[in-house]
């Protein structure tokens, strides 16, 4: 919080005049038709992304040279706010008379770019940058559909955040390099979590697959795993707190987010030494508790990576 | 540009009588009117008079009590933490019931204390009218339990009124405080504290044509609070502060005029409130939230298919009309509108919806030169959108 934040923006003021006047008066809204197409020996392409009741959803429509993979004519449709509707305006301008390979490297931000009326203004408020994201999505969805391939087979790695482009793996080494501690801070570095903050922890704008939170704290934990690794104390002689680390530290690099993957949870419930055996008591959470194989599958995952990764001396009950 | 303004729920226009009569306190009787000296006493006859109306317009008794405060949003943070105040003071679990259709400043306070505080908080639903029923809030409310209710009058997105007479005399009978928020139904519809037995009452002033920053508070005889501002003796020391004097002589005259015109709104407002919705559902696929008989006049949510609400209010700016959405798209927070996600709607609806809301200086030709944008508003955008 700071002077910049307590009067909350006054959101369209703060769009380039390019993207107010596309608003107004989109160049490229409309269909193509078969015959249309047709008659320019093109093949038609037509592409839908989003969905009316997520808030955004956009149709591409390309004419593509049957001889030179061309785009010669495009247009759309658009169910979504301004700049949707100007991002959708300006992405189909971009696309006209390139390749659909070349089609294909056309990103969000060169939208946003294209849209700015000064090269160092941005063209949209942070919150708006996703708007430009879903005009991104559905050049790559067009393309699938012309190549015959999954729209998925396009994608980049793993996007975490799709407003500024950054990558799972981007994300990952910048924690490692910089030994990053908080969001802010990936935010400070990568831009990742800037602009519609819904990347950041569930509950924002829109669901994601990877949050910053999470990753940062699944990278921590690997990184103090490794840490601990290359200390090599033996795992007996070491005290309880850091036995209860380590498995801990375990369990969030290693297990967590595979579960999550599947929408399931695990809790540590307890770690008590018996001897020179260490018993950890789990109870699973999520979609983890009716499912069968968490009893014996996952079970035997859990404990064979603690012997493996932490120590020999460790088993796993389920509560 | 001649600019339409449609968006009354948000804030009104001051009433320039208000601000006439506020105007004096300013530069002549700026006096704090604590001070024993004439500069602050001169201003006593106009506070007492706004008190007056104030307690007259609502129907209070003497004995009851109204706090002058800063906003609507300040009295509902008043009673939540109070009531929680009162229940740690007691050592006891506090339990307080509220809907899913309240105003930011009810809800998160409510979820503040759920999640902060340990408070065990009940939203109740809404019937498929988009009303909070007496036998939902019958299935939540235990008795030797439950330690406040609070259900808004009406709802700020739809205009839908809740069965408040009823809510409160059901909560009254099981031995538990009732609280309403009343900030869209004061000058909008008969509201009377002799009717409905609540215990507590806010009211905000900008919403009836007085000034942005006071509001009210008003506390049945018997109830007691906790303050939320402690210092000095003002407000019989339930509301620490110097009382803004301009603004509550402002609010007084504000809310008169407002009851005033009640009868006004019942039937002018309603008119052209009917004539700008008979407009809107001539429109193909088209629809309005909630019956009108059950709503204040001057309110209407729209949904039009295959149109965003942002993108509407978009061109709808660009012709000088002012209206608002409940969906912002750009909300970091969930976007589809709480109302309609209460009312259980199909949840295409929650991102077409736009609301309109009129006052007692809204004109026939406003209301005729918004039915023609609107109508090419929707005529443009439904040619550009890809879902419709
Ligand atoms: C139902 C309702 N309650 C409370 C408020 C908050 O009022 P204030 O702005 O005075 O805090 C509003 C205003 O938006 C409202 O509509």
């Amino acid at each position: 919080m700071a002077k910049n934040d307590l009067l909350g923006g006054s959101l369209w003021d703060n769009y380039s005049a390019k993207v107010a006047d596309r608003m107004d008066n989109p160049v490229y809204q409309g269909e193509i038709t078969e015959a249309e197409a047709e008659a320019m020996n093109a093949k038609l392409i037509v592409a839908d992304w989003g969905a009316e009741s997520c808030g955004d959803a956009v149709r591409l429509y390309w004419a593509v040279d049957k001889d030179n993979d061309k785009i010669v004519k495009a247009s759309f449709k658009s169910f979504g706010c301004g700049t949707a509707i100007a991002s959708s305006d300006m992405m189909v301008e971009l696309c006209l008379g390139k390749t659909v390979d070349e089609a294909i490297q056309i990103t969000n931000l060169d939208v946003e770019k294209a849209l700015r009326d000064n090269p160092d203004t941005p063209a949209v408020p942070p919150q708006k940058m996703h708007c430009s994201v879903m005009a991104y999505d559905v050049i790559k969805q067009a393309a699938a559909i012309f190549k015959g391939v999954e729209k998925g087979i396009l994608d980049d790695d793993e996007m975490v955040c799709e407003c500024a482009r950054v990558t799972l793996k981007t994300i990952q080494e910048v924690i490692r390099i910089n030994d990053l501690t908080s969001v802010e801070q990936i935010t400070d570095y990568t831009k990742a979590g800037a602009f519609c903050k819904s990347c950041i922890k569930p509950g924002g704008h829109e669901k994601k697959k990877f949050y910053l939170e999470d990753i940062l704290k699944e990278t921590r934990a690997q990184m103090e795993i490794e840490a601990a690794q290359k200390r090599e104390v033996p795992f007996a002689e070491r005290s309880t707190f850091q036995k209860m680390r380590m498995i801990e530290n375990f369990f969030e690099a290693e297990i967590k987010p595979l579960l999550h993957k599947d929408g399931g949870d695990v809790e540590i419930l307890d770690i008590k030494e018996n001897g020179a055996d260490t018993v950890v008591s789990i109870s699973y959470k999520g979609a983890c508790m009716g499912c069968s194989s968490a009893l014996t599958g996952t079970l035997s995952f859990i404990e064979q990576g603690l012997k493996d990764k932490v120590d020999a001396s460790i088993s796993v009950s389920v509560e | 540009m001649e600019r339409i303004y449609l968006d009354s729920n948000a804030t009104t226009v001051v009433d320039p009588l208000v601000k006439q009569a506020m105007d004096p306190f300013f530069c002549q009787m700026y006096g704090n009117p604590n001070s024993l000296h004439r500069f602050g006493t001169e201003t006593h006859p106009a506070m007492s008079i706004a008190l007056d109306r104030i307690y007259d317009s609502l129907g209070a008794a003497d004995e009851d009590d109204i706090i002058i405060n800063g906003c609507a949003t300040e009295g509902n943070n008043t009673i939540f933490k109070s009531v929680f105040m009162d229940s740690l003071a007691k050592g006891k679990p506090c339990h307080i019931i509220t809907s899913q259709i309240e105003h930011p400043s009810v809800l998160h306070t409510c979820q503040y204390l759920e999640k902060e505080q340990g408070v065990q908080v009940t939203y109740l639903p809404v019937n498929s009218d988009g009303i909070v029923t007496l036998d939902a809030l019958k299935e939540a409310l235990v008795p030797g339990k439950t330690s406040l209710v609070s259900v808004m009058w009406a709802n700020n997105e739809t205009g839908l009124i809740n069965p408040v007479k009823e809510l409160a005399e059901y909560t009254k009978s099981q031995g538990v405080l009732f609280h309403t928020d009343a900030v869209q139904a004061v000058g909008k519809i008969p509201v009377s504290l002799k009717e409905v037995p609540a215990d507590f009452l806010t009211f905000s002033a900008h919403k009836f044509h007085g000034p942005k920053g006071v509001g009210g508070l008003y506390i049945r005889q018997g109830a007691s609070i906790t303050p939320l501002l402690h210092g000095g003796e003002q407000m019989g020391k339930l509301r620490a502060g110097t009382v803004n004097v301009p603004y509550m002589v402002g609010m007084g005259l504000a809310i008169e005029l407002a009851v005033q015109h009640t009868e006004f709104y019942d039937t002018e407002v309603r008119r052209l409130r009917d004539k700008l919705e008979d407009a809107i559902l001539a429109l193909p696929d088209t629809m309005i939230i909630g019956d009108r008989k059950f709503r204040t006049p001057n309110t209407i949510l729209a949904s039009f298919k295959g149109i965003e609400g942002e993108a509407f209010l978009w061109d709808l700016n660009q012709k000088g009309i002012a209206a608002s959405t409940g969906s912002a798209c750009s909300s970091e927070e969930l976007e589809a509108d709480a109302t309609f996600q209460a009312m259980d709607m199909d949840n295409n609806l929650s991102h077409t919806g736009v609301r309109f809301s009129l006052s007692r200086f809204t004109t026939e030709e406003e209301i005729d030169g918004a039915i023609d944008t609107i109508q090419k508003t929707v005529h443009r955008l439904r040619a550009i959108s890809s879902t419709y």
